[in-house]
């Protein structure tokens, strides 16, 4: 290498393999030395502690955990089962069923076509939000909810009934927090203008 | 006293012969320790303490962990251990019994059985095997600290084996083939 | 001869319980050496964690791999346990107690050879490891069981020279009558610092703490001798580490530290009730210090690796303890020349 290597912090140090003098080979200095650097944090301020129940840590404002299916202001869904979802996930961890809507069934589905069946693999999501970036119709988001814990695998195969919002507006999942100035910004370019 | 002699002696023999016939080595070892402890029991009867502790010190506490250490290595068990030929056995039933023999031979017609009468208690203490160790006993004592330096450096040089062998291999010729067929054979 | 019985009965409870807040206050220094809180959730300052811990530690299922041996896999706790527990009856935990008529003395048994005593229990102690990372028949607790045998085998030897050193010293190895020596004069650890160096060294390698855990060692081992074992099997392993944690710590300020000896203050001959009670607090304040030693170290030093440990063994702590008895014994030789 031609030029020397910049180093990329101010704490790099320089190592060397000289042979160490007796007071370092004995070892008792540098035990003394890192006992006094714990024994100082003993009586330090305990601030690495979260108290979970009582404390959260305070999550970011576009949080991907556990997806919501969205519906429109009356209460449809949105989702159209075109499955642009499940083609994004890297980790194939969505299925679905599409099937055609019928008469009288206007009040529960916004398109022609709707998702009769819906179900996300939480077990093998990696949570990295592609579903959300792919829709085209703003049906699936992530929210700040986590995924529960359970005791067998079969519990974490999500269905409908678990992802879809419920119709009762007062238990509706609020997703609002998610458009960011960034993200409209981001869904104003022009490649993803079908995501309005 | 004397039912914790009689237990401590049941145990002692139980175990010593449970070493003789248990099959698997690790059984033999365990008893083995346990009949040691049942005697360091019999010499606290005997108010000698420091025999007592010594015994289970360097007997149960560094050879046995030593032999126990040994087994565990190998992995020796019912299935590995080598079948003894008939003859083997009767041999060495023969022998065993002549030893005893001769054994009690000697206690009958030489050394005899001490009676409890005349037991000094404090013979076992500390003071007495010291005073004892350093002015009766003192040649036997500095001669078997040779022996057992001469053990160490044995070990030492067992240890140093593979090294000596090299440098050796390095001047002669002749080392140098047995050396290399020292290779071949790992 | 019925007052033995009850001391030791309380003996018995005493170190069962200071053995259980141990693990609370191991946790809790590990926690504070890490900027946590710790454990803070059973009773106020999570006072009542040990229980929870022994109470989930009955409930966990018992489980016995298919192919241990299992009469070894029972035998291996227990001896651990047992030898753990015989150990606190020599030592002096404080001097004569009296009460009006009734007087009773703070040590259970002192027989003339009470370092030695400790030593063996100590060197049975190892069989509770090695039967039982054998029995279990698996690779990590077989390793784990070697290397706490060859560990204890060579550390017990610098441990058994660093004391002769301090025997040459007291003329003694009853430990009540080495602590009445301390009571008049000076704590032995002025006249043998580099002995109690040693021994410390080597307390923390035969109680296989850090940074001599090598016989469980979860980076390498998964959990060492003790990895095939659950429920109370596990817990009387671990709860055999600190009650002998805590008789070490004992042993050590009783040998170097003074034992119930009060700094400043001469209570040699002393009786009341007041005296000894303080003194066996003290006492006990210094066993305190000792396990806070213990676990100091142990969330400050990271852990040897073998042949590091080998190599600390066996040619520099032997070779020390054996200049420390020429030092010593040449003193003693030499005093009676110097200041005649």
């Amino acid at each position: 290498m031609s030029t020397a290597m910049q180093p990329l912090t101010q704490r790099s140090r320089q190592v060397s393999n000289k042979k160490m003098s007796l007071m370092e080979r004995i070892y008792l200095p540098a035990i003394a030395k890192g006992m006094m650097i714990t024994l100082k944090h003993f009586f330090t301020v305990k601030a690495a502690t979260v108290k979970y129940p009582e404390e959260l840590r305070p999550m970011s404002k576009v949080y991907r955990g556990m997806h919501v299916l969205k519906r429109d202001d009356q209460g449809r869904e949105r989702c159209t089962a075109c499955g642009l979802c499940a083609v994004a996930c890297p980790a194939e961890a969505i299925t679905m069923v599409a099937d055609e809507r019928k008469k009288g069934e206007e009040k529960l589905y916004r398109e022609e076509k709707y998702a009769s069946i819906y179900e996300i693999n939480m077990l093998r999501c990696i949570f990295c939000g592609d579903c959300e970036d792919a829709c085209p119709k703003e049906a699936i988001f992530l929210t700040d909810r986590l995924v529960p814990t359970d005791y067998q695998r079969r519990p974490f195969v999500y269905g409908k009934e678990w992802l879809v919002e419920p119709l009762d507006p007062s238990l509706r999942v609020d997703v609002s927090k998610r458009q960011t100035p960034e993200v409209l910004k981001f869904k104003e370019q022009r490649q993803y203008s079908h995501n309005r | 006293m004397i039912y914790l002699f009689y237990l401590f002696a049941t145990i002692s023999v139980i175990s010593a012969l449970f070493v003789v016939a248990a099959k698997s080595p690790v059984n033999s070892v365990i008893s083995l320790i346990v009949c040691f402890l049942s005697i360091a029991g019999h010499y606290i009867l005997l108010n000698a303490q420091f025999l007592a502790m010594v015994h289970i010190i360097v007997y149960t506490g560094a050879i046995m962990v030593l032999f126990l250490f040994v087994i565990m290595l190998l992995n020796l068990n019912k299935s590995t251990e080598p079948q003894k030929s008939l003859i083997t056995r009767i041999a060495a039933v023969a022998a065993g019994g002549l030893f005893l023999l001769t054994l009690l031979g000697a206690i009958k017609n030489g050394i005899g059985i001490a009676t409890p009468g005349g037991y000094d208690g404090g013979i076992g203490l500390v003071k007495s095997v010291g005073m004892s160790l350093f002015t009766d006993f003192l040649v036997p004592f500095e001669l078997s600290s040779v022996l057992f330096l001469s053990a160490i450096i044995g070990a030492v040089m067992l240890g140093k084996k593979e090294s000596t062998a090299k440098q050796m291999a390095t001047g002669d010729s002749a080392y140098a083939g047995l050396n290399q067929a020292e290779h071949i054979v790992r | 001869m019925i007052t033995v019985f009850i001391f030791l009965a309380v003996l018995l409870l005493i170190t069962l319980g200071v053995a259980a807040y141990e693990t609370y206050m191991e946790r809790k220094v590990a926690a504070f050496m890490q900027d946590r809180i710790g454990p803070d959730r059973a009773g106020p300052f999570g006072i009542l964690q040990p229980l929870a811990d022994g109470g989930k530690m009955f409930m966990k299922e018992d489980f016995v791999p298919a192919n241990a041996n299992r009469w070894l896999y029972f035998l291996g706790p227990a001896i651990a346990m047992t030898t753990a527990l015989l150990t606190g009856v020599v030592i002096p935990w404080g001097g004569t107690l009296t009460i009006g008529d009734f007087t009773m003395n703070m040590q259970a048994a002192d027989p003339e050879i009470g370092i030695l005593y400790v030593f063996a229990m100590v060197s049975i102690g190892v069989y509770g490891i090695m039967l039982g990372g054998w029995a279990s028949n698996n690779k990590f607790a077989l390793l784990g069981a070697i290397r706490a045998a060859s560990q204890m085998v060579s550390y017990e030897l610098a441990m058994g020279l660093s004391i002769v050193a301090l025997v040459l010293h007291t003329g003694t190895l009853s430990l009540g009558g080495i602590v009445d020596q301390q009571l008049d004069g000076l704590w032995n650890v002025v006249y043998q610092p580099l002995g109690f160096l040693l021994f410390i060294v080597c307390a923390f390698a035969e109680c296989n703490r850090a940074p001599f855990d090598l016989a469980e060692c979860e980076t390498e081992l998964v959990g060492g001798y003790h990895t095939e074992f659950s429920s109370m099997k596990l817990g009387f392993y671990l709860f055999a580490e600190y009650v002998n944690m805590f008789i070490s710590s004992a042993v050590m300020a009783t040998l170097f530290f003074g034992g119930y000896d009060i700094p400043f203050f001469d209570q040699a001959g002393r009786t009341e009730w007041w005296v000894t009670a303080l003194g066996t607090g003290m006492f006990f304040g210094k066993i305190v210090f000792f396990i806070f030693v213990f676990m100091w170290i142990r969330w400050t030093l990271p852990r040897f690796r073998y042949d590091q440990l080998m190599n600390l063994g066996w040619k520099k702590l032997i070779p020390l303890a054996i200049l420390n008895i020429l030092l010593t014994g040449g003193w003693y030789h030499l005093k009676p020349y110097i200041f005649k």
